[in-house]
């Protein structure tokens, strides 16, 4: 089976962000960053399918400037194959244009199974899997939670509020892939040594011009500090009448 | 990260520090949830071996033709630094393995026992441990009275007791070192490759520590131990043998440490800042202030000693007596970092729910063994005198 996993590296999000000078992007200095945890657990799926299906190969690929090769390094030393940099100077707001670009690299694969996270937390848009997938013409199931595939079928599974949702799909698909699905190797030591030399290729990426971007970034505004109305069962009252009237939450 | 006040990540690869997030991520996965209960229990978690040896933190600076990772030094020390974060038991497991055992096979031993003993040990499926000290011979090492005698078919007895060893009961394999002559000259002692199996081979727990108490340290007797010819590290000869190995070990406890100290210091600067006293948090009071200062500049000063040590050791241009120096230096502030952490922390400091006072404690034989701390002392003042202090 061929599988391409497209991932995304992401600031860690447990941080404290600093807006840039041009108030649309954030201040990257002093962050780390990672794969994004969706995509790690794609590249998770990629792998026990491959782990599976002897004589399968995994090729990681990610849009954007050189520092995303140490992102899809990290991919390589979990096992993937090969993995291709779409690279860019940056990695555009608009799902549409990554889509188009990735579709462009993915369409010469002859993939069976494409795979992306849902989402990625910096830009929350959920958007660049179907786009793709749209564009190539491909069944999509976004946002699965288990996956099985046999005999070039596959079945996969969705949570919804309150239900699950079991599909089937035919191959080639492109998935999105939920938490839950898996939890996502560590790359081992010899893995990390192995990635260096697996074959990275550098690709210009196709870059038409976007049609959205951010035009402002705002943090949102600081929490009011909280109020002690009293202290033990004397102060019950007051508080359930503030909570009935002011904070109308009862 | 809160103790990298020096950005050092900016000064590792980009594989470096692959090797360390990896480390790092299993240590906060496997090791720390469990490490407290572990030592008020007294018992070294066996069940993370088979997770460590799956990601190649055994030997991992040794060539990938033994199954290795074939790491270089300053990864080897980043994992070692990881561990003790964890604890300095889960780093002297990996320790023993790697350097003490692992490595002399690799150095001293002939290819058989290498592509026997190395690819089995980094896959955990044979746990090692190294037998040099005895009951009455610790700093001294040279005056060993384990003798290993050779008979007519080439074959070896054993007899001897060694103390304080690391992995003694959980092991498979020992390297004992013993003398093969009967002079009283250290010239030679020789190492061999001993299956705790054989017959008139013991070991026993050593009960009672108040340190590292979760790690496996045992005695270890051997009564007419019969080995055969094959069981001789056939390239070890002398004192220097052993000592060559503890260099490897010591090395990585210089970086070790460090990843103790770390983890002190950033439960002290975590805890100051939400421990409320007189209407304030602690950590805005002069004293903490103080000792989060102190604790923090000899931190980062340990952190650069070990990493340039390693530049040292990957360029093949460090000496022992710098190991030397960096294994006292590093140990003697995460001992002193530890303590402080402690006290800072107050009550809540004495319970095994934090880490301080187990760091504490477990630095106290991390002080003591591997070279004392006085004994590097006198290494350092031989190495700038020329002249020998020890006897």
């Amino acid at each position: 089976m061929k599988i391409a996993v497209c991932i995304k590296r992401v600031p860690d999000m447990d941080v404290r962000f600093k807006i840039g000078s041009d108030n649309a992007s954030i201040d990257e200095t002093g962050l780390k960053f990672d794969i994004n945890d969706f995509d790690a657990w794609a590249v998770e799926a990629a792998l026990q399918l491959k782990e599976k299906n002897a004589g399968s190969d995994v090729t990681v690929i990610s849009l954007g400037p050189d520092v995303v090769q140490e992102t899809i390094r990290k991919a390589l030393s979990m096992g993937a194959d090969k993995g291709v940099q779409l690279k860019a100077d940056r990695v555009p707001f608009d799902g549409l244009t990554i889509a188009k670009a990735l579709s462009e690299e993915l369409k010469a694969g002859a993939y069976d199974l494409i795979l992306f996270g849902k989402m990625s937390p910096d830009s929350s848009n959920g958007a660049v899997g179907p786009m793709t997938a749209e564009l190539l013409g491909f069944p999509c199931v976004t946002a699965i939670s288990s996956l099985e595939i046999t005999n070039g079928k596959g079945t996969a599974k969705r949570e919804l509020e309150g239900a699950q949702e079991f599909v089937e799909f035919s191959l080639p698909a492109v998935l999105t892939v939920d938490e839950g699905l898996n939890a996502a190797r560590y790359p081992s030591l010899k893995g990390i040594m192995a990635a260096k030399k697996k074959p990275l290729e550098v690709k210009p990426a196709q870059i038409s011009n976007p049609q959205v971007r951010v035009r402002k970034l705002e943090l949102p505004p600081e929490r009011k500090a909280g109020r002690i109305v009293g202290e033990g069962a004397a102060a019950v009252p007051e508080l359930v009448q503030l909570l009935q009237t002011e904070a109308k939450v009862l | 990260m809160p103790s990298d006040f020096y950005n050092i990540d900016s000064a590792l690869s980009e594989e470096e520090r692959a090797v360390r997030d990896t480390v790092h991520a299993f240590v906060d996965q496997h090791v720390l949830p469990v490490i407290g209960d572990c030592y008020v229990e007294g018992r070294f978690p066996k069940e993370i071996i088979p997770g460590m040896a799956d990601l190649g933190m055994f030997g991992a600076n040794l060539p990938e033709q033994y199954g290795c990772a074939g790491l270089n030094n300053v990864a080897y020390g980043l994992i070692m630094q990881e561990l003790e974060r964890g604890d300095s038991g889960v780093r002297s497991f990996a320790s023993v393995q790697g350097a003490l055992v692992m490595y002399p096979i690799y150095a001293f031993g002939s290819e058989d026992q290498k592509t026997h003993y190395l690819p089995k040990m980094a896959s955990g499926e044979i746990i090692g441990c190294f037998g040099l000290t005895e009951p009455d011979y610790g700093s001294n090492p040279s005056g060993m009275i384990t003798r290993a005698r050779e008979q007519k078919d080439g074959s070896w007895v054993i007899n001897g007791a060694k103390m304080w060893i690391t992995n003694g009961s959980t092991a498979q394999v020992a390297i004992v070192w013993a003398k093969t002559g009967d002079d009283q000259s250290d010239k030679s002692i020789r190492g061999f490759i001993v299956p705790t199996d054989t017959p008139g081979f013991t070991a026993k727990d050593q009960k009672g520590k108040l340190s590292l108490r979760a790690s496996d340290t045992s005695e270890l007797v051997l009564q007419d131990v019969r080995l055969p010819a094959t069981a001789l590290l056939p390239k070890s000869g002398g004192i220097k043998s052993p000592l060559m190995c503890l260099t490897q070990a010591r090395y990585g406890i210089a970086w070790g440490a460090i990843g103790a100290a770390q983890a002190c210091y950033e439960e002290a600067l975590a805890y100051a800042g939400n421990r409320v006293m007189f209407g304030k948090p602690i950590a805005g009071f002069q004293l903490q202030q103080q000792r989060l200062a102190e604790m923090l500049t000899e931190l980062v000063k340990g952190q650069l000693l070990a990493l340039h040590l390693g530049r040292l050791k990957d360029a093949g241009t460090f000496s022992p007596q710098q190991v030397s120096l960096a294994k006292r230096n590093n140990v003697s502030i995460a001992t002193d970092i530890a303590r402080e952490a402690r006290r800072l922390l107050g009550a809540n400091g004495i319970l095994a729910e934090y880490s301080s006072m187990r760091h504490m404690a477990n630095l106290e034989s991390v002080y003591t063994y591997e070279g004392t701390h006085d004994i590097h002392t006198l290494i350092l003042g031989q190495a700038v005198t020329g002249l020998n202090a020890f006897e």
